[in-house]
C-alpha cells in the first residue's frame, strides 16, 4: 500500500505518525516531571519514544545531510538542522530537539504544497501546448506530432480539439475559444479563408487548416517560452534576496561557532548553556523564508496576469511597472481600432461656390493614385470607391516620402497627400478645420509640363480612425492606479490629436512625429519624468520605443512580431483597460514581496539577538525559521488567490 | 545557442540558486538561469550538449535526486 503513496504523502504520513508519538512522550514526560519521586522508567520510556519520533522525521534531512557533506555542501540546511537538533539531543533537550525536526518537516511539506499549488495556477496556460496534429494526406489522415508538421501541409481540427498550429482556413466555419491566450471568454467565428492561431479550442465544426509556420514559429510556442523563460529575468528584489541567503547563512554559522566557543572560555564554563545558544543560531541561519516566498510572489503575480490575458515576460518588468508613473501611448492601433474609414468626401468649391468635382469621381481619382499602396488609409480609400480599379490608365506612380503620391492617370497628373504636400505644389488656401486624417488631391497638369504653380486643388478625403471602446475608461482608471501623467505620441496632425487626446482625458500629447521622432520624444519624457515611464505600441515602428522604455507593453493580438518581441509585457487581446489591472498586479506584487524581506529579517534578527542573551528557546528559533516560512508563503499565496478574484471582476 | 530544460526533483528555492551561481561559475557556459517555480534551467553556450554533463555535476552536488531532462 505505502509504494501507491506519492512522495508528499509519505512525508505527511510521517509528520502524522512523528507528531502523535511526540505528543505522547510529551505527555509522559511531563506526568513524570510533576509527579511525586519521579519514576526512571517514565523517564525512560519518554525518551525511547522522543528518539523514535526523531528517527522517523529526521532520518531523510540526517541521510542527506550525511550525503551532501561529502560534497563539500557545509551550508546545506539539512547539515544546519542535523547539527542543531543533534546537538540539542546531546545536551539531553529531547522535546526540543524533536520538535526543531519536526516543525522542519511541516515546513518542507507545507512549501511543497505550496509551490505546487501556486504551479497549478499557471498551468492552465502550459496547457495550451497541442499533443498532436490530424495531418490530411494523400492516403487520407494521420496523426503525428505538431513538430512534424511543415507549412504547406492541411490539418484537420474536430469540435473541442485545439489548433496546434498556426494556419488559414482552407474548408469548414467554426467558433474557436480563445480564452486560453487572451482571456476573452466569448468565442470568435472563424470561416473559411481566416488566419486562425494555435492554442484556441475549435468549439463547434469540423476545419481544414492550411499551416503557415512551423511549430517552433506557432503562437503557441511563443507563448510557452514566454512564460517558461519569464522566471530567467529576475527581480531587483529577488537578486538581492539570492545575494543576501548566500552571506546570511555563513555568517550566522560562523557567529554561532563564535558564541559556543568564546564566551565560555572568557567566562571559563557554562559550556552547555552557549552551546545551546549556538545551536538556536543554526536553526535561524537557513534563508528559506526568504528565498522562496519572494520568487513566489513573484510568481503568482505573473500568474495572474497571465490569467487575465497579459503575458509578463519576466519578473523584473512587474517589479519596473509598479513604478511607472507615466504611460505614453502610441495612438493608432493602441489607442484607436486601427481600422480607417472614409468619413467624408470634400471636393473644393470654385468661385461661384459650386464643387469643381464631383465626390465620387474625386474618390475615384484617390482610389488609382493609391491603387498599389497597402496603407490602411490606401485601404480604406480603395474600399470607399469600392469599384473595379483601371490598372492600365494609371503610370508614374512615385512615392513622396511622409507626404503623399504622385500618378499620372490617362495622361493627367494627380497628387494625393497631407498638408505638407499641398504646401510645396503653392497650395495653401483651403479649409482643413476637420479633426480627421485629410488626403488632400490636386490636379498638376498633363504631367509633361514644369508643375509648381500651376497645380489645382480639387479636394479631400477625411479619413478616420474610431476609438477604441473603453478607453476613457482605462485612462481614468491608470489614474486610480497611481499613473499621474499619460501622453500620446502620433504621426497625426494636431487637430486629430488634440481631439483624440481630449475625447480619452489624455495630459499630453505630441503630434506630427515620424517615425524616428517618436524615440527621441519618447526620450524627452524620460528624462522629464521622475518615476518610471512605460510605452504601449503595437507596430513594428514602435518597436524602437518599445525597447527603449523602462516597461515596454506590446499590443499582442493585432500587433506585429516586432513590437511583441521588443516588448516587455504583452497584452494579448489589444485591451488597454488591462493596463491599469496590470498596474494594480504588479504594485501588490511587490508590496507583498516586500512585506516578506521585512517581515522575515525583523523576526530572525529579534530572536538572534534573544538567542545570544539567553532569552530564547528551541521553540521560539524553530518559530522564527519554519513559522516565518509558512507566514511568508502563506502572505505571497494572497497574491494568486485575490488575482484570481480580480480577474473574476472584468 | 541558447536551450531550456526541465528539471526533476529540484525541491529547495535556496538549492535552485546555489546550482545556479556553480553553474554559472563553468568557464564554457555563458549564461545560466534555473527558475524553481517553473522547475526550468535556461542555459546560454557555445556547445550546450557539451555542458550539460558538467551542469549536472554541479546540481548533483547540490541535491542528488536533482536531474536535468535531456529530450
Amino acid at each position: 500500500m505505502l509504494k501507491k503513496l506519492t512522495t508528499q504523502q509519505k512525508d505527511i504520513l510521517k509528520i502524522a505518525v512523528a507528531a502523535v508519538i511526540f505528543v505522547i512522550a510529551m505527555v509522559i514526560h511531563h506526568v513524570d516531571h510533576h509527579a511525586e519521586g519521579a519514576s526512571g522508567t517514565a523517564q525512560i520510556i519518554s525518551i525511547v519514544l522522543f528518539l523514535a519520533a526523531y528517527v522517523i522525521v529526521g532520518y531523510g534531512p540526517v541521510s542527506k545531510a550525511v550525503r551532501n557533506i561529502s560534497h563539500g555542501e557545509v551550508f546545506d540546511e539539512n547539515f544546519l538542522m542535523t547539527v542543531a537538533t543533534i546537538g540539542a539531543l546531546l545536551l539531553r533537550q529531547w522535546d526540543e530537539a524533536v520538535a526543531v525536526m519536526l516543525f522542519y518537516a511541516i515546513g518542507e511539506a507545507f512549501e511543497h504544497y505550496a509551490v505546487n499549488k501556486s504551479r497549478g495556477s499557471i498551468s492552465d496556460l502550459m496547457d495550451i501546448c497541442p499533443d498532436y496534429a490530424n495531418r490530411l494526406t494523400e492516403d487520407g489522415e494521420e496523426t503525428v506530432d505538431p513538430y512534424d508538421v511543415m507549412p504547406g501541409d492541411i490539418i484537420i481540427v474536430r469540435p473541442g480539439e485545439r489548433i496546434p498550429l498556426d494556419g488559414i482556413i482552407v474548408d469548414g466555419a467554426s467558433s474557436l475559444d480563445s480564452s486560453a491566450l487572451t482571456g476573452e471568454s466569448i468565442p470568435i467565428d472563424v470561416e473559411k479563408g481566416m488566419a486562425v492561431s494555435s492554442g484556441c479550442i475549435d468549439l463547434t465544426g469540423v476545419l481544414k487548416i492550411e499551416v503557415t509556420s512551423e511549430f517552433d514559429d506557432s503562437t503557441v510556442a511563443r507563448i510557452l517560452d514566454l512564460v517558461e523563460n519569464s522566471g530567467s529575468k529576475k527581480a531587483r528584489v529577488e537578486k538581492f534576496i539570492t545575494k543576501f541567503a548566500r552571506y546570511y547563512t555563513p555568517a550566522v554559522v560562523f557567529s554561532a561557532l563564535a558564541l559556543a566557543i568564546i564566551p565560555p572560555l572568557i567566562l571559563h564554563g557554562g559550556w552547555s548553556v552557549w552551546v545551546y545558544r549556538a545551536l538556536l543560531f543554526l536553526i535561524i541561519s537557513c534563508p528559506c523564508a526568504l528565498v522562496i516566498s519572494v520568487p513566489l510572489a513573484f510568481f503568482g503575480g505573473v500568474g495572474a496576469a497571465s490569467r487575465i490575458g497579459v503575458l509578463v515576460k519576466g519578473s523584473d518588468y512587474l517589479e519596473a511597472m509598479a513604478d511607472v508613473d507615466t504611460i505614453v501611448f502610441d495612438k493608432t492601433g493602441t489607442l484607436t481600432t486601427g481600422i480607417f474609414k472614409v468619413s467624408n468626401v470634400r471636393p473644393a468649391c470654385d468661385a461661384n461656390g459650386e464643387d469643381v468635382i464631383g465626390s465620387e469621381q474625386l474618390l475615384g481619382i484617390a482610389a488609382h493614385i493609391e491603387m498599389f499602396s497597402n496603407h490602411p488609409i490606401a485601404r480604406s480609400i480603395k474600399e470607399a470607391y469600392g469599384k473595379e480599379l483601371t490598372e492600365s490608365g494609371v503610370t508614374d506612380v512615385t512615392e513622396i516620402s511622409g507626404k503623399g503620391m504622385r500618378a499620372v492617370i490617362e495622361g493627367s497628373a494627380y497628387y494625393a497627400g497631407n498638408a505638407g504636400l499641398m504646401h510645396d505644389l503653392g497650395i495653401d488656401d483651403y479649409p482643413q478645420q476637420e479633426a480627421a486624417t485629410l488626403v488632400h488631391i490636386a490636379y498638376a497638369g498633363d504631367g509633361a509640363a514644369p508643375e509648381a504653380g500651376g497645380a489645382v486643388y480639387l479636394g479631400y478625403i477625411a479619413i478616420a480612425d474610431t476609438v477604441k471602446p473603453g478607453v476613457e475608461k482605462a485612462i481614468s482608471k491608470m489614474k486610480e492606479s497611481g499613473i499621474t501623467k499619460t501622453v500620446m505620441l502620433t504621426g497625426d496632425r494636431e487637430v486629430i490629436a488634440d481631439r483624440v487626446a481630449q475625447e480619452l482625458g489624455i495630459d499630453e500629447h505630441v503630434a506630427g512625429l515620424l517615425p524616428e521622432g517618436k524615440v527621441e520624444a519618447f526620450e524627452s519624457l524620460i528624462t522629464g519624468s521622475s518615476g518610471k515611464v512605460a510605452f504601449v505600441g503595437d507596430g513594428i515602428n514602435d518597436a524602437p520605443t518599445l525597447a527603449r522604455a523602462d516597461v515596454g507593453l506590446a499590443m499582442g493580438g493585432m500587433g506585429q512580431q516586432a513590437a511583441i518581441e521588443a516588448a516587455d509585457i504583452v497584452i494579448m487581446d489589444d485591451d488597454p483597460a488591462k493596463i491599469p489591472l496590470i498596474k494594480r498586479i504588479a504594485k501588490r506584487t511587490l508590496s507583498i514581496a516586500k512585506q516578506n524581506v521585512v517581515f522575515a529579517l525583523v523576526i530572525k534578527f529579534a530572536v538572534l539577538i534573544l538567542g545570544a542573551v539567553g532569552l530564547a528557546n528551541m521553540w521560539l528559533a524553530v518559530f522564527a525559521d519554519v513559522g516565518v516560512s509558512v507566514i511568508c508563503i502563506l502572505n505571497s499565496m494572497r497574491m494568486i488567490v485575490s488575482s484570481r478574484k480580480e480577474a473574476e471582476n472584468i | 545557442m541558447k536551450k531550456s530544460f526541465k528539471l526533476e526533483n529540484l525541491d529547495c528555492a535556496n538549492c535552485a540558486a546555489k546550482m545556479e551561481a556553480a553553474i554559472n561559475k563553468l568557464d564554457e557556459v555563458e549564461e545560466c538561469s534555473i527558475s524553481f517555480m517553473t522547475q526550468r534551467m535556461n542555459i546560454v553556450a557555445d556547445d550546450i550538449d557539451a555542458v550539460i554533463p558538467k551542469a549536472q555535476e554541479c546540481i548533483s552536488k547540490v541535491d542528488e535526486e536533482c536531474r536535468i531532462i535531456v529530450r
